[in-house]
């Protein structure tokens, strides 16, 4: 294939993708059913995913893959939980507001893409000052093939801190408005069967005598949680070669968590990774990240500057605090994920049948 | 020839779309999500052939991993609507109660 | 003795081509059933078609076109993970479906839906 016919290629495949996300956002605005709509997200989040990685974003991609088909579709469904199963009808008067602000947003955002570069363009603002000194110096100053990883984790260490206390800001919100879970009296409970479910589930094996359809499915995901967990681990150690890193291992490292107690209940889950040790680990990530810039400081560097780490090679300390920070994130941005869910899994509300 | 093969890709990645926005039920809706997911992990397989970055299927072995939890998910809260409780509890409740659909 | 090397290597790439072709064909085949098919218990047997055959042949397409690398590895842990993860969810949609009183259309007769039956009950 020459040239010119492989450059028509994207642009038919670009083409078809974001008509497919149009028709999904669409729908989106269309639908009433807030079941659908929630499914309708994970689609749109694995048309994203397509997209960007046709960007060459693959990093981006990854995070859209590890957090919008699995997580936040339970998110949501827990959102909903606590709501209702249909959307309420808007009146009149507030929908074409609404139209008219975001159509005016629209034309603005549209007007602005004419002052923006074309894509790719090397005089462009983003390839020209410090994102091109960062291309050419990471493999000589941080040794690190990737290099997304290489600024978000070393040149832009800071920044990261920053985003890494966002997402344990937003797990303190959840925590404080829903709780985590563990004082919850299960109230909503059907009289009958109330006895047999607060603290001890009733053993496995008893139930496998009796009516279980579901052990397919548990007897799948007792196979695929350790994969996950393993698959977690790989993102994470591999996320100076390849896509991936502390941000989407926590996301992968909770979603099996989810998976688990999606199948075996949240008691199980409790009692596997207690609420308290979820509480810990929000906070603790966050110290791992800072501390290690303070070791930087006590050693004679600057804020979280690897270089000091080991005195002889500051390669080898670029890879060793990378290492650090990367487990620190892992570790906040699980516990965060957790917490959110034990917040909405414990929100527990018997509906009845009549409500829906 | 991975060409032609993504682009009939992107033709059963927009029927099972079609169905998916049809309905009319709602398992109708998850079985089409859950299609749309396989369809979409051998899309970036072939993408990622075409675009010769293997970094694609990273992304592929992710999906095919997680779209599996939002289609229980959905599932479970569709039927329990509950995230709370493990579902073999739920089936030795329904023995319980005496309650067989 | 004649050289048969070059003769495989254009084999392999003829199979690719013909398994991945396939694929797709399986592939469009299956999503035109989940689009045409009446009603919900027999759209499930369009996503078997794509969930199974075409997935394997796809795959197994992309193996051959890639050789002996690490993708090849890759490509055989999505199988693997398509593999199980795919038709147990199909299985979850159906016995969910199933467990909920959907009953299947036989003939041109369409059932009752279970919630105006529930409805009906009350």
């Amino acid at each position: 294939m020459g040239l010119d016919v492989s450059f028509d290629i994207f642009i038919v495949i670009d083409l078809i993708i974001m008509s497919m996300l149009l028709v999904v956002g669409i729908a989106l605005v269309r639908l009433n059913n807030l079941f659908a709509v929630v499914m309708l997200y994970g689609v749109y989040s694995l048309l994203a995913a397509i997209w960007f990685v046709s960007l060459d974003a693959v990093d981006v991609a990854f995070t859209e893959a590890a957090v919008g088909a699995g997580i936040s579709t339970v998110l949501m469904l827990g959102a909903m939980l606590l709501t209702s199963r249909e959307a309420k009808p808007t009146p009149a008067l507030r929908r074409w507001l609404s139209l008219g602000v975001v159509g005016v947003t629209g034309m603005a955002l549209f007007y602005a893409t004419f002052d923006m570069p074309n894509f790719g363009d090397a005089n462009s603002p983003a390839n020209s000052y410090v994102g091109l000194q960062y291309m050419y110096d990471t493999i000589t100053e941080v040794g690190v093939p990737n290099v997304v990883t290489a600024i978000l984790a070393s040149y832009r260490a800071f920044d990261t801190f920053g985003e890494v206390v966002v997402v344990l800001t937003a797990g303190l919100g959840v925590m404080l408005i829903l709780g985590i879970g563990t004082t919850r009296t299960r109230d909503g409970e059907s009289p009958q069967s109330g006895d047999e479910t607060t603290q001890s589930a009733p053993p496995v094996t008893t139930v496998l005598a009796t009516e279980n359809h579901h052990i397919v499915l548990q007897v799948v995901a007792k196979i695929l949680i350790p994969i996950i967990v393993l698959y977690a681990l790989y993102v994470q150690f591999h996320g100076d070669y390849g896509p991936g890193g502390g941000f989407q291992a926590g996301v992968i490292f909770a979603s099996a968590v989810i998976l688990y107690s999606l199948i075996f209940g949240m008691d199980e889950t409790r009692r596997a990774i207690p609420a308290k040790v979820v509480q810990f680990g929000t906070a603790l990530g966050v110290l791992i990240f800072g501390g290690l810039g303070l070791v930087t400081i006590a050693m004679g560097g600057k804020f979280l500057d690897y270089d000091v780490l080991t005195a002889a090679d500051p390669i080898l300390g670029q890879h060793v605090g990378i290492l650090i920070i990367e487990v620190g994130v892992l570790v906040t941005v699980a516990s965060v994920m957790l917490s959110i869910y034990y917040g909405f899994a414990g929100r527990y509300r018997e509906l009845k049948d009549q409500d829906w | 020839m991975i060409f032609v093969v993504t682009i009939m890709m992107t033709a059963a990645m927009a029927m099972i779309l079609a169905r998916l926005l049809r309905g009319p039920e709602l398992y109708d809706r998850v079985l089409a999500v859950n299609s749309f997911g396989t369809k979409t992990v051998l899309f970036l397989c072939l993408f990622s052939f075409l675009i010769d970055r293997p970094d694609g299927i990273d992304i592929a072995i992710l999906y095919a991993l997680m779209n599996f939890i939002g289609t229980i998910a959905v599932l479970k809260f569709f039927r329990y609507r509950s995230l709370d409780i493990a579902l073999a509890q739920m089936a030795l409740r329904r023995a319980v109660s005496g309650e067989d659909r | 003795m004649i050289d048969i090397m070059p003769y495989l290597e254009i084999l392999r790439y003829v199979l690719a081509g013909a398994l991945l072709f396939g694929g797709a064909v399986f592939m469009i085949i299956g999503a035109v059933g989940m689009l045409r098919l009446p009603d919900f218990y027999a759209r499930i047997h369009a996503a078997g078609i794509t969930d199974t055959l075409a997935t394997v042949m796809l795959i197994a397409g992309m193996m051959l076109h890639s050789g002996f690398t690490q993708t090849t590895a890759k490509l055989a842990l999505v199988a693997i993970f398509l593999f199980l993860t795919s038709p147990t969810a199909t299985h979850a949609v159906a016995n969910a479906a199933h467990k909920a009183g959907l009953k299947p259309r036989l003939g041109k007769v369409q059932p009752p839906h279970p919630r105006d039956k529930m409805k009906g009950a009350k």
